[in-house]
């Protein structure tokens, strides 16, 4: 087992270098740089102004120097600092992660809690009202902007009902409030955030977990259980349900770039502080360190999901392991 | 072989009503200008946010401007966009895959690693980073939303081309001294291209999600040109007193992306083999 996560992680070194790579090349050889985008504010500012600023970034050497420069501090974990107001790109990522993080695991929590009972009820009930009622459904999720979900529930229940708030993680007067009513009105404000960055991963997961319980329920040892007479639940619960359940915990690996990527539209909308915001108003700004920052962080977490997803996958199914 | 999927498609009953959801579509896209009661950018003072009405089917924008005309509009730039973007997307990884899977070796090792590492990209990500870059419009969307999305199709394409290159016709086909380029062109490639069909077709839906929250965003289609997506931001701009700038746009999205994921699902199940075979055992 050691040396199987020692070999997948040493896979792992040539991605990192192909990532940064990218979006080094990509980001640097798009034209526009953040000086013209300082300077053309100002009709004042010179050439020489305009050199002065180049140099402080590092922007006036060639772009192999650069991104020899960029590598070697981002080993030791230095993105450098933020074009726009000259912070530490480490400190601005790190202080975003927190609520990012807490909306993404909990709506992967609420994922699984929802997702996977529907998939196995309506693969144990092929082709009943149920099963084509949750395939409706699924289409339905695939196929809904989720920013526009959004809008529709912050009409419903924000304007015409007034029941939530639809902005921010904290309302105004947070500070006169008691610690119970804080975690409160926390909560209130997370509920359709959470709910809708679930609703497209629900949709997809019992999608996969019912195709994963049909695939099992035509396996042999199923029937086997059947002639040796077993109950149905017996044999759907205790049997089928835990060898249906082992792909599904790849998906959790899988799951995190969509996560992190799809949180900058509602992160927008809703006005969260999170990393999905960060991302768009540094693009925004083409505040280009803390672009590549978020960009390999953001590929770091999926190639961590991803191996996470396999060695689970080889710890409950010994297949893999001799295999590789 | 195409009647035989058609005859299998049509006897899906949902797959068949997105087909044809998707042919109107198109019609209306292609017919907007003679479809569309208003000019879609034509303001007009006196009527600002106006509620569905008898002159306003849809109601108007803080513009004065007809939702509905805009809507049908707007539909065009969800068609080239779904259309462009996979077509890139189409090109890119057929070629990619089926130099890997033809080749292999370290032609497939260097191809596929490239693979995994877009594929380590949260996509949404790396869009928004070129497109921000970039100036935002209708060009850059869809070659942006192309190439970061043509990894898939590589990945299923190399797959086929490990199978179909080891079947005998192949073996047949080279012992006549064939080019390479002539047996990938004319011999494999025909025969690898149902799945790549079915991606295509899930593929424009994925293209139109991603359209419409750029141009939310305000990273795509830019006003007055009228875009599904940036409806939405005026709705959202709106949210407090226009519900009806909300709720058009996000459906005519929902009804495009269903229908076309509809055909994608009766295709899929047209062109499985397994699934014939299962039939005529019956």
């Amino acid at each position: 087992m050691l040396s199987y996560i020692a070999k997948r992680l040493f896979l792992m070194i040539p991605l990192l270098f192909g990532i940064t790579l990218i979006t080094f090349t990509v980001i640097h050889l798009a034209p526009g740089d953040p000086v013209e985008v300082q300077t053309e504010m100002s009709l004042k500012s010179s050439a020489q102004a305009r050199d002065n600023l180049k140099k402080l970034y590092g922007l006036d050497k060639p772009l192999h120097v650069q991104y020899l420069d960029w590598i070697t501090r981002f080993v030791k974990l230095d993105f450098g600092t933020s074009f726009v107001d000259g912070r530490k790109v480490s400190n601005k990522i790190l202080e975003r992660i927190p609520i990012t993080l807490i909306i993404n695991l909990l709506s992967l929590l609420l994922i699984f809690l929802i997702a996977i009972p529907i998939g196995v009820f309506s693969a144990a009930k092929q082709y009943s009202l149920f099963d084509k009622l949750s395939t409706v459904f699924v289409f339905i999720g695939f196929s809904t902007p989720t920013f526009w979900l959004a809008l529709l529930l912050m009409i419903l229940f924000g304007v015409t009902l007034g029941m939530l708030p639809i902005s921010g993680v904290q309302s105004i007067d947070v500070s006169e409030m008691g610690p119970l009513q804080r975690g409160w009105d926390w909560i209130r404000h997370l509920i359709l955030p959470v709910g809708i960055s679930a609703f497209g991963g629900i949709a997809g997961l019992s999608r996969y977990s019912r195709s994963s319980m049909l695939e099992v329920i035509r396996q042999d040892y199923i029937r086997t259980a059947k002639a040796k007479g077993l109950t149905e639940p017996r044999i759907m619960y205790r049997h089928a349900l835990r060898n249906a359940l082992m792909p599904v915990v790849t998906i959790l690996g899988l799951s995190v770039p969509g996560l992190i990527g799809g949180g900058v539209i509602f992160e927008t909308i809703f006005a969260i502080p999170g990393m999905g915001q960060l991302f768009y108003s540094s693009a925004m700004s083409r505040d280009y360190p803390t672009i590549m920052g978020i960009l390999v962080i953001g590929a770091v977490l999926t190639l961590a999901g991803n191996l996470i997803a396999d060695i689970s996958y080889a710890l409950v199914d010994p297949r893999i392991r001799v295999k590789e | 072989m195409l009647e035989i999927i058609w005859k299998r498609f049509r006897r899906n009953p949902l797959s068949l009503t997105g087909c044809i959801v998707v042919l109107v579509l198109v019609s209306i896209a292609l017919l907007a200008p003679f479809i569309a009661p208003y000019d879609p950018t034509a303001i007009n003072v006196h009527d600002v946010l106006s509620p569905p009405c008898k002159a306003h089917l849809f109601g108007t924008d803080e513009l004065g401007r007809d939702l509905f005309s805009r809507i049908i509009w707007g539909s065009r730039v969800s068609l080239k966009v779904g259309f462009v973007a996979v077509g890139i997307a189409i090109l890119t990884g057929t070629l990619v895959g089926a130099l890997a899977g033809f080749y292999g070796g370290a032609t497939d090792a260097v191809l596929m690693r490239f693979v995994d590492i877009m594929l380590a990209f949260p996509t949404f990500f790396l869009i928004l980073a070129v497109i921000a870059i970039l100036e935002p419009n209708i060009f850059t969307i869809m070659v942006v939303i192309g190439i970061t999305g043509w990894m898939d199709v590589a990945r299923l394409v190399r797959a086929e081309f490990l199978t179909i290159k080891q079947r005998d016709f192949i073996s047949a086909a080279r012992a006549t001294g064939m080019s390479d380029a002539r047996l990938i062109l004319r011999h494999i490639l025909p025969n690898a291209l149902s799945p790549v069909f079915v991606a295509a077709t899930f593929g424009i839906a994925g293209a139109i999600l991603i359209e419409s929250g750029l141009s939310f965003l305000g990273l795509g289609v830019q006003p007055p040109e009228p875009s599904w997506g940036n409806i939405l931001t005026a709705g959202k701009d709106n949210i407090e007193v226009a519900w009806w700038l909300s709720l058009f746009p996000g459906i005519a999205i929902l009804i495009t992306v269903l229908s076309y994921n509809l055909v994608g699902e009766g295709l899929r199940d047209a062109i499985d083999p397994r699934l014939w075979e299962a039939e005529s055992g019956k």
